[in-house]
């Protein structure tokens, strides 16, 4: 049935959020800390529990895919309500705070993916 | 007319998805005929989208792009915290674990240096724009990182409410860089493996612009950006009003 797996993605979401509240809390921050990560992790973990013991049917798995191939239309549907306007004409100083240190990390990238790349050092911690 | 603008308000979502389908379909035709499948579909719908984005706030003056026309108000929904995070989460599937645990400790160094980076250059740019007190300057410094990150510093530390709305500005500035940049450079910053994402979302944070980012280089890769780059934002929030702000006290 589809709907298991839209439910495991359910519950994986869910408890990843709570997971996220809770840690926000507890540091005393009002945030989400890393509930995506968390739900992302969990559903990873149950996806290899199911594979493990036989219970990854097909139609499990197609009912969680269609969420995923959903990812890019919401991503349009979400550039389409962001407060374009304002952040454009907002001065001269959003738009350099905003854009430079963007640049400046297109350069960082490629040093950070070398120095601490598993592949190069063999030994990531 | 009257009858079909109802019902486009009552099934506001259903809307949304025939409203998104269509510009996808459009973006494809563009990739194809006019760009010869140079620049991805995704990233021409996705920059149509800004542009949409950016019309709704000509029009209507509000803050949520072409959802603040009520008739498509279900495209903002669609494109809410809801469904962007359980998308994302639903990416998950398509990931392995065992890649995301080995590049473990690569993704946290690279949040770390993110969200260094992003503070101080942003704090660097406010002192250079003029600001001296240090609310404001650590302000800008945390929108510099997220548009959540910024207003959540603004009002653990007391800057003004202009202060606060630029730091939003500078955000969401953030992530429409984010977005159209990271296609056009991920070939030469060598932004094709599941490591490289995972630091990516761990530098860049903002996890709407890398999610779409990427979703525009190869969608292959949005999990494993996005599994680092949502810790940014909470980590952002728990260092900038706290760390951040007593260093620049200190200073100035």
């Amino acid at each position: 049935m589809n709907i298991y797996g839209v439910a495991l993605l359910a519950l994986s979401y869910l408890l990843g959020q709570w997971l996220g509240e809770a840690l926000g809390y507890f540091i005393g921050i009002n945030a989400n800390v890393g509930g995506v990560g968390f739900a992302m992790m969990i559903l990873m973990l149950l996806k290899e529990w199911f594979i493990k013991n036989n219970r990854l049917t097909h139609e499990m798995e197609s009912g969680m895919d269609f969420w995923s191939k959903l990812y890019i239309p919401v991503v349009i549907a979400m550039a389409a309500s962001l407060n374009v306007k304002s952040a454009v004409s907002a001065g001269t100083l959003a738009l350099a705070a905003g854009s430079i240190p963007v640049l400046v990390c297109f350069l960082v990238f490629p040093i950070l993916v070398k120095n601490f790349s598993p592949k190069s050092n063999g030994n990531p911690s | 007319m009257e009858i079909l603008l109802d019902l486009i308000e009552k099934n506001g979502l259903v809307f949304g998805f025939l409203v998104i389908g269509l510009l996808v379909l459009f973006s494809d035709i563009l990739s194809k005929r006019i760009f010869k499948g140079r620049i991805p579909g995704s990233a021409i719908a996705i920059f149509l989208g800004l542009v949409l984005g950016y019309l709704g706030g000509a029009f209507t003056g509000g803050e949520k792009g072409i959802s603040d026309i009520s008739i498509f108000k279900g495209v903002g929904f669609f494109g809410g915290a809801m469904f962007r995070d359980f998308t994302i989460v639903a990416t998950a599937m398509g990931a392995s674990f065992f890649l995301v645990k080995r590049a473990g400790f690569l993704g946290m160094v690279s949040l770390l240096s993110g969200i260094v980076l992003f503070f101080f250059i942003g704090v660097l740019l406010a002192l250079a724009w003029g600001y001296t007190d240090v609310a404001s300057i650590c302000t800008i410094g945390a929108g510099a990182c997220t548009y959540i990150v910024g207003p959540v510093t603004g009002a653990a530390i007391g800057a003004s409410s202009e202060v606060i709305a630029l730091s939003i500005a500078t955000g969401v500035v953030k992530t429409i860089v984010v977005t159209i940049f990271t296609p056009i450079v991920a070939k030469k910053i060598h932004l094709n493996s599941p490591e490289a994402a995972m630091a990516y979302g761990g530098l860049m944070g903002t996890s709407s612009g890398v999610a779409a980012g990427l979703a525009a280089t190869d969608p292959k890769l949005v999990p494993y950006g996005a599994v680092t780059a949502t810790f940014y934002t909470g980590l952002g929030c728990l260092l900038c009003p706290s760390v951040f702000y007593i260093i620049l006290s200190m200073i100035f």
